[in-house]
Order: structure tokens, then sequence, then C-alpha cells
């Protein structure tokens, strides 16, 4: 197996999805870069994250799309070309910006489908940066991935490592619905083996990353790697979790979850976005609905606390849960008992 | 050069103190101690300043994320901007927002922004309450080229011509929206966009303060006098990456060196200034040696300034948590 970046699984994905399927195109802010500037290099960025580097020069202008600062137009321009039968790749910067580009998302593409009869098909990627940790402070640092998963229409992916990164994006790019492609920015440097050949990963599929008995934890994105820190740490003392990564949000893997909670009663859910109508919230009324037979002690939530992300290094640091968080709230849940139970 | 003396010193120690500013940041940023997005303002420093000297106490300006330079020019603290951007409890903003979100209501500052067309909207929201208090106040907006491709842009342009409302739209051309030409991104061009809006437009160099204060001389008296919107378009270029650490592989090699050699708009000012016998060199360094001993001493407070406390994590969510 190849040791990859994140950043370069993605890209390897979208060079082999742009290879195989003519239909697939790229579009956003800088995706080449190097348009009308004065040192005549025609793919001066490759993507503000490198992700989509090398595209332009292999594929051309006509399939990777520089635009305008036009969020509203570029995913505009996704929609209906999706519909029009291409297989657009759009990119937010950030993922902040959907603030910008709203309308287009969550009442245009999310609903074509069910509101055309079940006649159009969208298969749009809409790729975005999202969470902190670069403190870029309020409006550069979200992850608003709850906002979108509470979408009808909508599929949610939020991949943690590099292998899961490159085949939920190639499986994105041949669904035919619109697919929200949340990157953590703090995971596109981190390496991991990716196979080798064409493999692609399913939707609604969880990743039962560690095993365990003793308490069920489920995180997303950069949290896994988070939880992995805890759980791993706390093996040594003879403490065993299942640590579980949906890495996709809509469509949910409850089973996997409820299953895991039947054997361990016990339930810490991790999520890097404020808590409200978070993942978190959302597992954690799963279990009190599903599983409540299951539990034997409250859902531990650990999340962002419900304010803006800070820009100053400390208390960017105390927003976003940490591994010490998750270990505390895995302890607390074990101390833990509902009477009776 | 019809301003008088003080006025011309008040400028030119403005644009100075931007260009140092701006020149630190650029020194100190490699070092790490400064976290986040930093946009440096340096080679545009007339337009803030040429647009600034001509406001008021109660107007408003809003800014972009590239903000230090228009937030010096309406003068904000520029010791708590750099406690601001070290991330410090005493900074403007608390530590909490960065050199993104730099903002000073108390000045009629209403922030830098880190949503690009995110400002121009709410900049016509001022100007209704300009309006509406009656005492000939305006709303100023920043814009950038590649901002000014925003949806939001338009929108704030036609609704401050259909209210007829006291607002100054700020084009700047620096020549590049991150990592791409304004010749790329922008259709048609900014001064025949704007004046399709029924906004007129006056152009300036955006090298010369002097260019910039005119033209916003004319397009602010026109918003004052309750003649509807109006339009600065200012030409220059930035000095530095789009962010601090940019390779800026798009831009031709001399390019920066050669605006720095011929235009710029600290060399410039000085230029026109002394040849016109209005200030001596010395005069001018003695006002450089002041600019330099305040960034000195603002850098080495804000370096060692107090972090912001744990406990203030929760505050200012709301009125009262
Ligand atoms: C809505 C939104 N889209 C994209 C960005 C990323 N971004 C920040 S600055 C910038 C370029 C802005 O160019 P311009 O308006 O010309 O201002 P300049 O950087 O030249 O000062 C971009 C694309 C953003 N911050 N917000
Ligand atoms: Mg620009």
């Amino acid at each position: 197996m190849a040791v990859l970046t994140m950043r370069d699984a993605l890209n390897q994905a979208l060079h082999e999805e742009m290879e195989r399927d003519p239909s697939v195109i790229v579009m956003g802010e800088d995706v080449a870069g190097g348009s009308g500037g004065t040192s005549g290099n025609i793919e001066a960025a490759g993507g503000i994250f490198g992700v989509t580097k090398g595209l332009k020069t292999k594929y051309g202008a006509d399939r990777v799309i520089d635009t305008p600062i036009s969020e509203s137009a570029i995913i505009g321009l996704a929609n209906g070309s999706a519909l029009a039968g291409m297989r657009p790749v759009a990119e937010l910067m950030f993922a902040d910006f959907v603030g910008v580009s709203m309308d287009q998302i969550f009442n245009q593409m999310a609903k074509f489908r069910y509101m055309f009869g079940g006649k159009a098909k969208t298969p749009v990627v809409l790729r975005m940066s999202m969470g902190a940790g670069m403190n870029a402070a309020a409006q550069h640092s979200q992850t608003i991935y709850p906002m979108l998963t509470m979408v009808p229409g909508l599929k949610v992916v939020i991949p943690s490592n590099p292998a899961d990164a490159k085949g939920l994006m190639k499986q994105a790019i041949r669904d035919d619905d619109p697919v929200m492609f949340f990157e953590h920015k703090a995971l596109y440097s981190k390496k991991g083996e990716v196979p080798e050949g064409e493999y692609l990963t399913l939707f609604g599929e969880a990743d039962l990353v560690r095993e365990g008995k003793d308490c069920t934890v489920v995180a997303l994105a950069r949290m896994v790697p988070f939880a992995m820190k805890a759980v791993d740490k706390l093996a040594e003392e003879g403490i065993t979790c299942d640590l579980i990564d949906p890495r996709t949000t809509s469509p949910l893997d409850e089973d996997t979850i409820l299953e895991s909670l039947s054997m361990t009663g016990r339930l810490v859910v991790v999520d890097e976005s404020n808590p409200m109508c978070s993942i978190a919230s959302e597992i954690a009324s799963i279990a009190a609905s599903k599983g409540f037979g299951s539990l034997r002690a409250p859902v531990e939530k650990v999340t962002a606390p419900h304010t803006p992300v800070p820009f100053a290094r400390e208390l960017e640091r105390l927003y976003v849960p940490s591994p010490n968080d998750i270990e505390a709230a895995i302890r607390r849940t074990l101390a833990n008992q509902v009477e009776g139970v | 050069m019809q301003q008088s003396p003080d006025q011309i010193r008040q400028a030119y120690r403005q644009m100075r103190l931007i260009r140092e500013f701006e020149e630190r940041l650029h020194v100190e940023n490699p070092k790490g101690e400064i976290a986040g997005f930093t946009h440096l303002y340096s080679g545009q420093e007339a337009i803030a300043v040429g647009v600034c000297e001509n406001l008021r106490d109660n107007d408003y300006i809003i800014s972009t994320h590239r903000g230090h330079g228009h937030c010096l020019a309406r003068g904000c603290d520029p010791k708590g901007m750099m406690h601001e951007i070290y991330g410090r409890a005493d900074g403007l903003c608390k530590g909490r927002g960065g050199s993104m979100h730099i903002a000073d209501l108390d000045k009629g500052m209403l922030g830098a922004n880190g949503i690009v067309g995110g400002g121009q909207p709410i900049a016509v929201g001022a100007a209704v309450a300009c309006k509406a208090r009656g005492d000939g106040s305006v709303s100023v907006s920043f814009t950038g080229d590649g901002a000014s491709n925003q949806g939001t842009v338009f929108e704030a342009m036609n609704m401050a011509v259909v209210l007829k409302l006291p607002k100054v739209f700020v084009l700047e051309n620096n020549g590049y929206s991150e990592h791409t030409g304004a010749s790329y991104g922008i259709g048609g061009d900014l001064k025949t966009r704007t004046e399709g809006f029924g906004i007129p437009v006056w152009e300036a160099d955006g090298f010369d303060y002097f260019s910039v204060y005119e033209a916003a001389e004319k397009a602010i008296e026109h918003a004052r006098a309750s003649n509807g919107p109006s339009a600065i378009l200012a030409t220059a270029t930035r000095y530095f990456g789009h962010f601090e650490g940019d390779p800026q592989n798009y831009r031709a090699k001399d390019e920066v060196k050669n605006f720095r050699e011929t235009v710029d708009a600290l060399k410039q000012m000085r230029e026109k200034v002394t040849g016109a016998g209005i200030f001596t060199a010395e005069e001018l360094d003695a006002i450089d040696d002041e600019v330099l001993a305040l960034i000195d001493a603002s850098v080495e407070s804000a370096r060692t300034g107090p972090t912001p406390g744990a406990d203030t994590m929760m505050s200012d969510v709301y009125i009262d948590y």
C-alpha cells in the first residue's frame, strides 16, 4: 500500500475519475489559479490546499474551471451542468462560504430530484475545507456539516483518513445525488496507507476503527484520530472501546452504532461542531429512542462549546474537543451507573 | 495641492504608519508568534488614507479581509490592533477576531470581514442609518477587484441607488484576487459596471495620495449632498502575497520590484511634498522615526501581552450569557 497524505489521496481520486469519465468537471476559485497573472503559469495554485493540482494541466480549462469569487454562481454552475448531464465537482474554498451560496444548496440541488418527480438527477459533489486548528477565526473554521445533514436530498461525507477520503470521493463523483464533501483542514497533511488500485468506499457504512467491550465511542473527521489517542491510552489500563467512524452523516449507519451500544451499554459521541442540533445530538437521540434498553449510563456528548470559533491560540485550543476531553468523557460514562440497571 | 501642511503631514504619517505596520508584520510573521491568516495592505496605502482623510467622525467605513490599512487610516489604535493580531486579551477585539476581524465601532469602523463581499450590504445598512439621522454622514465600503464579482456587491449597489443612500463604494483594483488576475476574473470593467447602476465613478491613481484624495473628495461630497451613492475606482498593487506565506506563482518575478521603484505611494508623496517645498526630507524622516518607534513599541508589548483566559471563552456570544 502507498502512504499518502489526505490531500494527495483526494487528488488521486479526482485524477482517476476525470480520466475515467469525461463528464467529470471541476470548478471553483483558484482550483488552477494563475489566469490573468503575469507569470504565465497556468496552474499557479492547484487549489489553495493543493487538492486539485495537476488537473488543469492534464484536462484543460474546459474541464477545470477557475471562477471569479461568486459562490452562488459557482454552485449554480455545478447544479445546472449536473442537470444537463455533467458530473461537476465544485469547490468552496472554506465550508463557511456555504453561507454565501445557501440557496443553490438547500433550495435548489437538494430538491431537484424530489420536486421534479424523480426525473432529475443532480450528481454534484461540493467539496469544502472545514474545521478549526489553523487560527483562521470565526468565518473560516466552522464545521457546519450538521446544517447540511438536516436537509433531505443531500448526502454528507466526512472522511477522517486518506484511504477513506479517496474511496469516498470516487463514490461521491459516481453518485447520482448531490454530495456535500467535507475535508478537515487539519487532516490534509496527515498521512495514511491507501490501497493500490481501484476501490470505492460506500456511503452509510461506518468503519469500526477500534474494537472493545466497555464503551462505544463515535467520532467524525479530526475527532477520529483524537478519539484513537484516548481509546488507545485507556486500553493500556484494560479499558477497551469500540471506536466508530460513521464516515457519512447522511446516510448514517445507525445499525453499527446501535449494535455496538447493545454490547457496551455506554456511548460517547465526539463532534467538533457546536453542541445544539449537532451530529452528537442526533446520535444521542438515536441512542435514546432506538437504543434505550441498552443504555447503562447517560450518553456523553463531547463537542465544541456554543460559541463562534475564537481566534487566539489559547481559546481555539480550548474550543476544539481534545483527546483529554474524550478520555474524561469515557471515564465519566464508565463511572456512571444508571440506577437499577 | 490645496491641502494645508497639517493635512499633508497627517496624511503622510498615516501612510507611513500603514506601510511600517505591514512591513513589520511581514518580518514578524515567519517567526511563528502570529497565528492565522495575515493579509497585508502594503502598496495600497494611498487609497485608504486618501479616502479616510475626507471622512468625519460620524461617518462609517467597512473593510475587507485585507483590513489593517483601512483600520489605521480610520484612526484605530495601532497598538490595540497589533495586540489583536497577536491574539491578546487586550487587543481591540479581545483576541477573538484576529487580523481578519479587527473592528472599532467607536470609530465608525464596522469591521474587517472574512467573507469576501460580506461588507458591502452591511455598509448599505449603515447608509440607511446615516440618511435617517440626516446629519450629512456617509457610509463607505472598500471592495477589492475580486470581491467586485460577488453578487452581494451588485445587490448593494442597486439597493443604494434605489434608496438614494449616502453610500460610497471604494473599488480597489490591486490586480489580483488570490492567485487569479483581475483581467481574468472581471467581465467588462469595474467603471462601466458601476455606472450601469447609475452610480457616478471617480477614478484615481491608487499609488498617488493626492489623486485618491481629490477623487474621494468629489465622490464623498456627492453622497453627503443627498445625491445618492457614488464610487471611487483606484488602481494599485499589493506588495506582498495574498496572505503571508503565499509563494505568488502567478506573478512575474520583478513585478513588485518595479512598482516599488517607480510609483510607490510613499516615495511619490515624499517627492511631491519636498519638491513643492512644503516639508524637507528631514522633517519627513522625523515622522518616519516617530512611526517606527510606535511600531516597535506596539510589537514589543503585543509579543508579551496577556493571553485570553479560558473564562472568557463563553462571554460575548450574547449580551448576557
Ligand atoms: C465568500 C468568500 N469567498 C472566498 C474567500 C477567499 N478569499 C479571501 S480573499 C480572496 C480574494 C479577494 O480578492 P480582492 O477582492 O481583489 O481583494 P484583495 O485580496 O486583492 O485585497 C478570496 C478568494 C472569502 N474569504 N470569502
Ligand atoms: Mg484584489
